[in-house]
């Protein structure tokens, strides 16, 4: 494969004239979105559709004793049921983690997990039969937190993982961190709570199955990855894969609580298949919250040592994930509390201890950010302390001390561009730092915070040495461009970011351009739309596919007019001679020429990304292409006699290499605010335990949008967005991500702001005034003015791979125990962390996000 | 999508009919004014009907106009907009507008009802939930079940108070009209409440609430109102904790009179008296202020059934209080308000 800077650079116009990228472009869905013409998956309708409703667990944790019809049968409009037996196959989006059945076949693990499911005519009639049935069930002991997890070994509510309820433990050190404590002037030591919260995506998942003809089937879902869904429907209904079409409809929101298969997907197609009729499930808002997969709650110990001017020399992390009752994308989210701590400054030693459990309720997984905000607040917010304690601008202590770009971390990770510099600088200057903060009245303060998160994970979900992305183009005489690709439009504009792609290359208007995605028998695989990978793999997939359509037209027309190729033009519909811009002809002449010389006209474009150096177990989470940057000042004011506090501002600066389309990166910059907001101001994923002696119950406190409090446009501050531009060679045309990125900062930079403006700090999320005000008290008291956790359990993290980092003259490998396991079973073309065998053997290990 | 179930509809235009029909049908007859609060409660079903009188359809129970004396008389099914938007309620009776404009959100307020403002069910998050999640705490004693899970051992039910018009306009000294096939009886407002989460209405099952009654103030300067709403949003969220004052105030700026009452902290809108004895005959001075605040907020009993850490509404609830009665008395309201967290500004 043509790398993309070569493309970029082949480009006869050059790098400065795009005539689309970097422009503000409409999106080209957004008069359909707008209109109202948009199909969801919610308004698909089909002859003789029929409804179904899952019926779902009552109790946190029990055997399921028996299942009784008889008054759901009675229904009028009853049309059939189904129970775990039926499916027995199991799921999971990670090959480690096969944990899922579409409908439990004995034991229900949380409230709200699937038991059994009906259909009927119409949705109220469902929704009737789905009352009426009753189930009986056996309780077990209910596990509702890490501490209990921890402590309550039996039951166990998966068996398997590590011992008890600990799903998965993690241990790694890179580089000795004990000479790097000795080396430190201060050592810092706390704890911090990330509470859970959920993504909250206006739509409610919602399938319709269909029947085909010939035992086939197709589904049509709002989900953020047709590709895995297609996988996990094989697997579970048991059918080739080549008779199942994916159709992955537009999502209204996702930020990850769409990128698993899910039990609602898997049993209408079986419904479908069984019923030989079409079957819809929309779920209510109540049972989003039960699919949930959002953040998983974090607490973390973390030590860090640094010298007088901030430098750090070694830093020690501890996270304990309350995973809930499923593996989902957990092993990778435990990883990934740990793994980018150090590409945004220099960070020589490190070691990191993971943790996850399982516990009775809804399975936590990716939410916007994975695994990385968690960790990131508790960073932010030490360095913050560090800056106070040793008399240090918070900013400066930061700049003094970026990651140096194209370099390699600590941990392995090859970070290329870093736009941190200019986001600090930007957010610096426009928030009035400087001159401000510290110096403010009490009551009003500044925070600063910074982040980074990947451009895509490295690695693919299964282990495999297919592209990760793939584009087809198809052109023809109409002088139309029809553009085929696996990508899920989510609302983050990945569809446009396609078509501009095409468009800039081949030179041709938007509205000539014609998308097919996201359906399994249509568009070559994209992975989907997770961990920020789209813009750069489909984007560098669509270059490829896009650069050899407009070789062969090129070709083709070169010979016609007989002007040389790297002559040619191609730009506003026309492909023409740049030494003499009349002589040419129309984009679809130009399409006759090269579909009468070549043939008919088709050309593809796939993407891999780079191996990652690192080689050690766990290798494989953390390896980006590329990574974003983002920094951001926020301004606050609090009441002291109350702990009530109001954002007023925030200034956001991110480093997306180059803007596809800058009013598209701005609305993600936003969007990132907002949510990151919503995080520490009031979103909690909450559980009411009811008093032990009189109820094993664990029931989430509030699943509805009314009770679970989520920010209104109404209560968002104004934003100021800078978008620093650097083009990253390994981006199309420079671009990286900004899907996740700018959410990092903003929870860190609230607690720092709050600090800045009465003094106590709250290392925890969300910050309720309450909290504020028991710091306020304690200091008042002479207490150390503080909310948040004391103490971090003990847990047996197991050995601990240690793993020589790149200035030690390490190779990327562990020198423990691990290193001749793994170089035996080595992937030569990406960087992975588990052996062949394994992986393939679907067992352990090949987890990989 | 959470749908009804299924019950018979009515919609009489005669308020005659409607109190005939509301007599004559079961004991599952509801009535429906805006059903912003009827229709979610049925859609979960911690509310059963089997038969629904719409009010809307009634001629001549919507509006607001001026009474003779120089009060106000509201229609029960005016919409919340209307009244707020008022003309004389703006400018005579502030605090009302205040209260209204609190409510919920724009759409809502257009088409919620004063009525059913007042007659709104009271709230508790073990409550106001699903059929299906309701099973997993094996029901409550408000609905289908035998405990009461804020208070186990308590015999009953502290759902809270909702409505944000209620404890102001009955710190306005309000007065409500009611009729029934037995006739029509008219009483001030807060004897329409009584203090239980289950049974939190006084008033008789087949009764109407057709008329509010505002009794007349002279100026703006005489009658002073105003409304203080705690709560996590700007918009859409109930009051976790809400303080209505009314201070009628003689040409010395002596208080005449006085109400204070608390919304949310208990199941019916819950009088200050002790704070209001201990203002009558003064001229209010900001540490008579305090004083009396601290003598209201130790009304509030709330409980942990709603948003907030329930100590920590009780400790500011003081500062909401004193809020209210010193932006009552012109003074600055010394609260940081975040507009999350105000009470309101007009949006509509
Ligand atoms: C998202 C949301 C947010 C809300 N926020 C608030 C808020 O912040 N503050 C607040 O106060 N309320 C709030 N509400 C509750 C509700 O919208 C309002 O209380 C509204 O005023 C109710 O009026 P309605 O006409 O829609 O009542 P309906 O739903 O029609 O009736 C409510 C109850 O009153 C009875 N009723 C209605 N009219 C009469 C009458 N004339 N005589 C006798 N009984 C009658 C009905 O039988 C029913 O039991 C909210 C509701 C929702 C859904
Ligand atoms: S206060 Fe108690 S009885 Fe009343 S609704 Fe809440 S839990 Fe039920």
């Amino acid at each position: 494969m043509k790398p993309p800077s070569e493309a970029v650079a082949a480009k006869p116009q050059g790098e400065r004239d795009f005539r689309l990228i970097g422009t503000p472009f409409r999106r080209v869905d957004a008069r359909a979105k707008v209109t109202g013409q948009t199909r969801y998956a919610d308004d698909l309708s089909f002859p003789r559709m029929v409804h179904m409703r899952l019926v779902r667990s009552t109790v946190p944790h029990a055997r399921i004793r028996q299942i009784d019809f008889s008054r759901a049968e009675k229904v009028p409009g009853f049309l059939g049921k189904l129970t775990g037996e039926a499916l027995p196959e199991t799921f999971g989006i990670l090959p480690v983690s096969q944990d899922e059945h579409a409908l439990c076949p004995d034991v229900v693990r949380f409230v709200g997990d699937p038991v059994a499911a009906v259909v009927a005519v119409t949705e109220d009639q469902a929704i009737e039969a789905a009352l009426a049935v009753e189930v009986e069930y056996e309780p077990l002991t209910t596990v509702a937190s890490i501490e209990e997890a921890l402590s309550t070994p039996e039951p166990r509510i998966h068996d398997y993982g590590v011992e008890g309820n600990l799903h998965k433990v993690v241990s790694m050190e890179f580089g000795d961190v004990e000479p790097g404590f000795e080396e430190a002037e201060v050592i810092l030591e706390d704890t911090f709570l990330y509470e859970g919260n959920t993504h909250l995506p206006m739509e409610q998942h919602s399938s319709v199955a269909v029947p085909e003809d010939e035992g086939r089937l197709t589904l049509y879902s709002s989900t953020q990855t047709p590709h895995y869904c297609h996988r996990a429907l094989a697997k579970v209904l048991g059918l080739p894969a080549s008779r199942i079409r994916v159709v992955g409809t537009p999502n209204g929101g996702g930020f990850g609580g769409k990128s698993d298969p899910f039990n609602h997907e898997i049993v209408a197609a079986r419904m479908a298949l069984d019923l030989g009729r079409p079957v819809k499930v929309t779920l209510t808002r109540e049972e989003v919250f039960y699919c949930h997969r959002g953040r998983h709650p974090v607490l973390m110990a973390l030590r860090t040592g640094f010298t007088k001017d901030g430098a750090i020399t070694a830093q020690h992390l501890k996270t304990a994930l309350d995973g809930g009752a499923y593996g989902s994308y957990g092993v990778a989210s435990t990883y990934y509390t740990g793994a980018l701590q150090t590409v945004t400054y220099d960070l020589p030693r490190y070691r990191f201890d993971g943790v996850r459990c399982f516990t009775n309720k809804p399975p936590c997984g990716p939410k916007r950010g994975h695994g990385t905000p968690q960790p990131r607040f508790g960073f932010e917010i030490q360095l913050d302390k560090a800056a106070h304690q040793l008399g240090i601008d918070p900013a400066d202590i930061r700049l003094k001390h970026l990651a140096a770009p194209h370099t390699i971390t600590a941990n392995w990770l090859k970070v290329e561009t870093i736009g941190l510099r200019q986001c600090i600088e930007k957010v610096v200057e426009g928030s009035g730092w400087r001159e401000r903060y510290g110096k403010l009245p009490r009551g009003r303060g500044l925070g600063l915070a910074c982040g980074s998160y990947l451009c895509g994970a490295g690695l693919p979900i299964y282990w495999n040495h297919m592209p990760q992305s793939g584009v087809m183009l198809k052109l023809d005489r109409s002088g139309g461009v029809a553009v085929f690709c696996g990508e899920s439009e989510i609302g983050q504009g990945s569809d446009s970011v396609l078509a501009a792609i095409v468009a800039e290359v081949l030179g041709v208007d938007l509205l000539d351009i014609r998308l097919c995605v996201a359906d399994t028998d249509l568009t070559p695989v994209d992975l989907g739309s997770y961990s920020s990978r789209v813009t750069l793999m489909m984007g560098n997939a669509a270059l490829q596919a896009a650069q050899r359509a407009r070789d062969l037209i090129a070709s083709a027309v070169s010979k016609k007019l007989e002007i040389p190729a790297s002559r040619l033009v191609f730009a506003e519909n026309r492909v023409f001679d740049a030494a003499d811009p009349e002589q040419g002809v129309t984009f679809q002449e130009a399409s006759i020429i090269a579909e009468a010389l070549h043939g008919t006209l088709a050309t593809t474009g796939s993407y891999i990304p780079p191996r990652s150096p690192g080689r050690y177990r766990g290798a494989g989470v953390g390896p980006s292409p590329t990574y974003s940057y983002s920094a951001s000042v926020v301004e606050v004011e609090v009441d002291p006699d109350t702990g009530l506090y109001e954002v007023h501002h925030v200034w956001m600066a991110h480093d997306i290499g180059r803007s596809i389309n800058p009013a598209l990166v701005m609305g993600q910059v936003e969007g990132g605010v907002y949510m990151g907001l919503g995080e520490v101001l009031m979103e909690e994923q909450a559980f009411r335990r009811l008093p032990k002696r009189l109820s094993d119950s664990l029931v989430h406190k509030m699943p509805s949008l009314l009770e679970y409090k989520s920010p209104t446009f109404h209560d968002m501050p104004p934003v100021t967005t800078y978008l620093v531009e650097d083009p990253d060679a390994l981006g199309p045309f420079g671009a990286k991500e900004v899907g996740q990125g700018p959410l990092l900062p903003i929870m860190p930079a609230v607690a720092n702001a709050i600090f800045d403006a009465v003094g106590v700090r709250v290392d925890q999320t969300p910050i309720h005034p309450h909290m504020i005000l028991e710091a306020l008290a304690a200091q008042a008291n002479e207490e150390e003015g503080r909310y948040g956790p004391t103490a971090f359990p003990e847990v047996d993290f197991g050995e601990t791979l240690l793993v020589p980092t790149p200035e030690q003259g390490g190779d990327g490998r562990a020198i423990n125990s691990w290193k001749e396991q793994l170089r035996s079973g080595m992937r030569s073309s990406t960087g992975t962390m588990t052996t062949r065998d394994e992986a393939l053997s679907n067992k352990k290990g090949a987890l990989t996000t | 999508m959470i749908r009804l179930p299924p019950f018979a509809y009515r919609r009489p235009t005669d308020l005659a009919d409607a109190a005939a029909m509301l007599a004559g049908e079961g004991p599952e007859t509801r009535l429906v004014a805006g059903g912003t609060d009827l229709w979610p409660n049925l859609k979960r079903r911690h509310q059963q009907a089997s038969t629904v009188i719409s009010l809307m359809g009634i001629q001549g129970l919507a509006g607001v106009e001026e009474t003779e004396d120089g009060g106000l008389r509201i229609g029960a099914t005016t919409p919340l907009s209307t009244v707020a938007d008022h003309p004389v309620v703006r400018w005579r009776y502030p605090g009302l507008s205040r209260a209204i404009d609190s409510i919920s959100s724009p759409p809502l307020r257009n088409m919620g009802t004063i009525g059913g403002n007042l007659c709104v069910d009271t709230r508790c998050t073990y409550y106001n939930q699903s059929e299906e999640w309701r099973r997993s705490i094996n029901y409550c004693m408000k609905a289908a079940g035998e405990i009461c899970w804020v208070a186990p051992s308590s015999p009953r039910c502290w759902a809270h108070s909702a409505s944000d018009s209620a404890p102001m306009l009955a710190a306005l000294e309000a007065e409500v009209e009611l009729v029934s096939t037995r006739g029509s009886r008219r009483i001030p407002l807060p004897q329409m409440y009584q203090d239980d989460g289950i049974e939190y209405l006084a008033k008789q099952p087949d009764e109407i609430l057709t008329t509010i009654y505002l009794p007349a103030t002279s100026d703006a300067a005489h009658c002073r109102s105003s409304f203080w709403k705690l709560r996590r949003r700007g918009s859409i969220d109930f009051a976790v904790m809400s303080t209505a004052t009314t201070l009628w105030l003689d040409g010395h700026g002596r208080v005449e009179r006085a109400a204070i009452y608390l919304g949310a902290v208990a199941s019916f809108p819950k009088p200050a008296d002790k704070a209001v004895e201990r203002l009558i005959g003064e001229i209010p001075t900001p540490e008579l202020l305090d004083q009396v605040s601290e003598l209201a907020r130790r009304k509030a009993t709330p409980m942990d059934n709603t948003d907030f850490q329930a100590q920590w509404r009780k400790a500011v609830a003081g500062k909401y209080i004193r809020a209210a009665l010193r932006e009552a008395l012109g003074m600055d309201p010394e609260l940081l308000a975040p507009k999350h967290q105000a009470g309101g500004t007009p949006t509509s």
